[in-house]
């Protein structure tokens, strides 16, 4: 077997361009930041492909199955025998799959950055940022320890939390990337405990130790966490909810994804990179590295079905009424991660039963493609009318033809139309729930055909609608280097359904074999292509339908617009329940208490040394005084009283 | 002939150490100041030869320790001046209260 130790190079190659573009990029490498930014990502991403090759086809398969491969492992702070905190690179396929789509679709936003940001001050930032993500994207996902995993997580929080914080001056823009990192923030906390239950119970933080204890079923591990229990639960349903908690922060699951629609503020190619491909499924990606253990729990998984399920049809229906293009698309995000998950909640592991987690990967690996394309073509179209909403656009599909027809692949993959990527990761979804829970199935179906709807809204809008009334000159789509990642990604928002997945990425590594029948593709096809006529009938010429449908509404359309008000409960609760009865009685005791307890220690020695210091006359002979009189009294003492 | 008793030593050399006390604390001139010093130690000297031949005449150790003391006394004289003599070119005055600078 030839070695993986080139992997290793794929995450330090952006760590090094972070390194060096952030220390002399504003100085020395004003214009060629960007360059030396894609040139990194390009060698990560070639060194990627190579290391697919290499698994996929060369030597990952040992009897039919893909195997776990440590490529590299470093022990790093070690607690006890047993418990450390490790660095390494494992390889396996859902992890080496993630490299081929980080890297990628990275390289892909470097490129159309390339263009987007050209002029911009503080370009070299940018490119910083934007790798330092990518390291620690590629970080998080290579883990082999759940403590790796946290802490890239953390970096993977902290980075996406400046790039959407790029535009500083901007108050939305600070106020957002604040609300992402506080609210992943206070999911990674859930993060952290499910971590200490796991690892308490399981006496290690070695991920494949915590699945081989887990899944035994006769292991003292496993007995002692299934007994032990908490509020009627047992410990590893608690363990794993409260991971799942930290992953639904990142993912935007129901009710933490207030964070992702206003992420938005930041640049759209980041947009592109963090909400759409890589970070928010950050989370899928955590249950998918967990799923032997998660799988052992009914409990644990009918949490990720049902949370993933309720974003889905949540999403979808608030993305029906959004006029901002890039809430539309975030809201379709937290959608399609809905899907991800109750994918990964219905499954089974092992063999034909783990159908849903073959899905959920593909769809993760699809939708990487068609809505870091759907962003990017936002992009673009942002970049031409200088505004995000739909009113300001319409007609632009005679002055960009390019973003118009990969923007319309795109849509057409994500409502899973035949024969885009999209059609083929969604059937093996809604199939997945068919077989295991007819509920889901119907909730994913419905939300399916909203899909639909909602991106030939967005399509309709953006491309026909009204007569372009750009007027006064115009740079048309901008440079090559924002064309091409939208055709290399429409390309492989075409193709990317025919990979043959089902054979590589499983739930245990054996390959399985997906039957299509075209009586269970005929539902959701046909109900999409209904939603999409429905959406042409009332988008794609300027009237009234729209604003009757409305109306007819009511409450529900006004509330969906409102975005069900999840935003002022969060409000509600934090301004008039936490911070009066919990934040000012603690920071009256921190003023009060704690400070006023420091304060009078100081007062007090600053009082005393007043008081004694006037001893210090520096007249010779008073020290000898006190010298003579401090003998004195140690003979008396040692005379009188010490005996 | 009659021997001179201990205590008439003893009372001689306390009043010895405290007229060097005394001079060590009302005089304001560094060579009085070590004089005072001196006689201090000289009242320590004659406890140490009283007590040998009263207390152990056999013993030799009294004398020695204030043969010892004599000899510190020669060498703390020597850096005493030494120390007066700079304080002398650093202020123009061997006053110990013109010299009290380093204070709070």
């Amino acid at each position: 077997m030839q070695s993986y130790s080139y992997i290793l190079w794929i995450p330090l190659l952006p760590l090094a361009t972070f390194v060096v573009l952030g220390l002399f990029g504003r100085k020395y490498l004003k214009t060629s930041s960007g360059l030396i930014g894609t040139l990194s990502l390009l060698t990560s991403c070639l060194l990627s492909f190579k290391a697919a090759k290499q698994y996929f086809f060369v030597d990952g398969k040992v009897d039919g199955i893909y195997q776990k491969i440590e490529a590299f492992k470093h022990v790093w702070l070690q607690f006890s025998p047993g418990v450390s905190i490790d660095m390494g690179i494992t390889i396996d396929p859902i992890a080496v799959m993630m490299l081929v789509v980080i890297t990628s679709v990275s390289l892909m936003v470097h490129v159309f950055s390339l263009g987007y940001m050209k002029g911009e001050d503080r370009f070299a930032t940018y490119y910083a940022f934007l790798s330092l993500f990518t390291f620690s994207m590629l970080g998080l996902v290579l883990s082999v320890n759940i403590f790796q995993i946290y802490m890239f997580w953390e970096l993977v929080g902290v980075s996406s939390f400046l790039l959407i914080g790029y535009y500083f001056y901007k108050p939305s823009a600070v106020a957002a990337s604040k609300k992402a990192f506080i609210v992943t923030r206070f999911a990674d906390l859930g993060f952290l405990i499910g971590i200490l239950v796991l690892g308490f119970y399981g006496g290690s933080l070695d991920i494949s130790t915590l699945i081989q204890k887990f899944t035994t079923v006769q292991s003292p591990e496993y007995i002692s966490i299934t007994t032990a229990s908490f509020l009627g639960m047992s410990m590893l349903t608690w363990g794993l909810t409260l991971v799942f908690v930290g992953g639904a922060g990142k993912s935007a699951m129901f009710p933490l994804h207030v964070w992702l629609p206003d992420a938005m503020e930041g640049p759209t190619p980041v947009s592109a990179l963090i909400h759409a491909a890589t970070m928010v499924v950050a989370g899928v990606y955590l249950v998918a590295r967990l799923f032997p253990v998660f799988s052992m729990d009914a409990h644990a998984l009918d949490i990720v079905t049902y949370t993933g399920v309720f974003s889905a049809l949540l999403a979808a229906v608030i993305a029906c009424t959004q006029t901002d293009i890039k809430r539309v698309l975030a809201y379709s995000t937290m959608s399609q991660i809905g899907y991800m998950m109750f994918s990964l909640g219905v499954s089974r592991y092992g063999g034909e039963a783990g159908l849903g987690y073959m899905a959920s990967m593909f769809h993760l690996f699809t939708h990487a493609f068609f809505k870091s394309l759907l962003f990017l073509g936002a992009g673009s179209v942002i970049h031409l009318v200088h505004s995000n909403e739909m009113k300001d656009m319409g007609g632009l599909r005679k002055l960009m033809p390019i973003t118009h027809i990969a923007f319309l692949i795109a849509c057409l993959a994500i409502a899973g139309v035949p024969p885009f990527a999209g059609f083929f990761s969604k059937e093996e979804i809604l199939t997945a729930a068919l077989h295991e829970n007819t509920l889901v199935y119907g909730v994913a179906l419905f939300t399916a055909a909203l899909t639909s709807f909602y991106m030939f809204r967005l399509y309709f809008s953006i491309f026909w609608n009204k007569e372009a009334d750009v007027h006064g000159e115009h740079h048309g789509e901008g440079t090559w280097t924002m064309k091409l990642p939208l055709i290399i990604l429409a390309i492989c928002s075409v193709g990317a359904g025919f990979i043959g997945f089902p054979e590589f990425v499983t739930s245990d590594g054996a390959g399985i074999e997906t039957h299509m029948d075209i009586a269970s593709m005929a539902v959701p096809v046909s109900l999409s292509i209904v939603a999409i006529i429905i959406a042409a009938i009332m988008y794609k010429n300027a009237n009234e339908k729209p604003a009757k449908v409305a109306t007819a509404f009511g409450g529900f359309y006004r509330a969906a617009y409102k975005k069900f008000y999840v935003d002022e409960v969060y409000l509600f609760i934090t301004k008039k329940i936490i911070f009066p009865l919990i934040g000012q009685p603690i920071a009256w005791a921190d003023k009060h208490m704690v400070d006023g307890f420091m304060l009078m220690l100081g007062n007090l020695t600053a009082k005393i040394s007043a008081a004694i210091k006037g001893m210090q006359s520096g007249k010779v002979q008073y020290y000898a005084l006190y010298f003579f009189g401090g003998i004195i009294a140690l003979s008396l003492l040692l005379i009188y009283i010490w005996k | 002939m009659n021997e001179v008793p201990l205590e008439h030593i003893l009372i001689v050399s306390t009043a010895l150490f405290f007229i060097g006390m005394y001079g060590l604390f009302t005089r304001r001139n560094m060579i009085t100041m070590l004089m005072s010093v001196e006689l201090m130690l000289n009242s320590v000297n004659i406890n140490f030869v009283a007590f040998n031949k009263y207390l152990y005449p056999e013993h030799l150790d009294g004398i020695f320790f204030s043969l010892f003391i004599i000899t510190i006394a020669a060498a703390e004289a020597a850096v005493a001046i030494a120390i007066i003599i700079n304080l002398y070119r650093s202020h123009r005055s061997i006053d110990v209260d013109d010299a009290a600078e380093m204070k709070f």
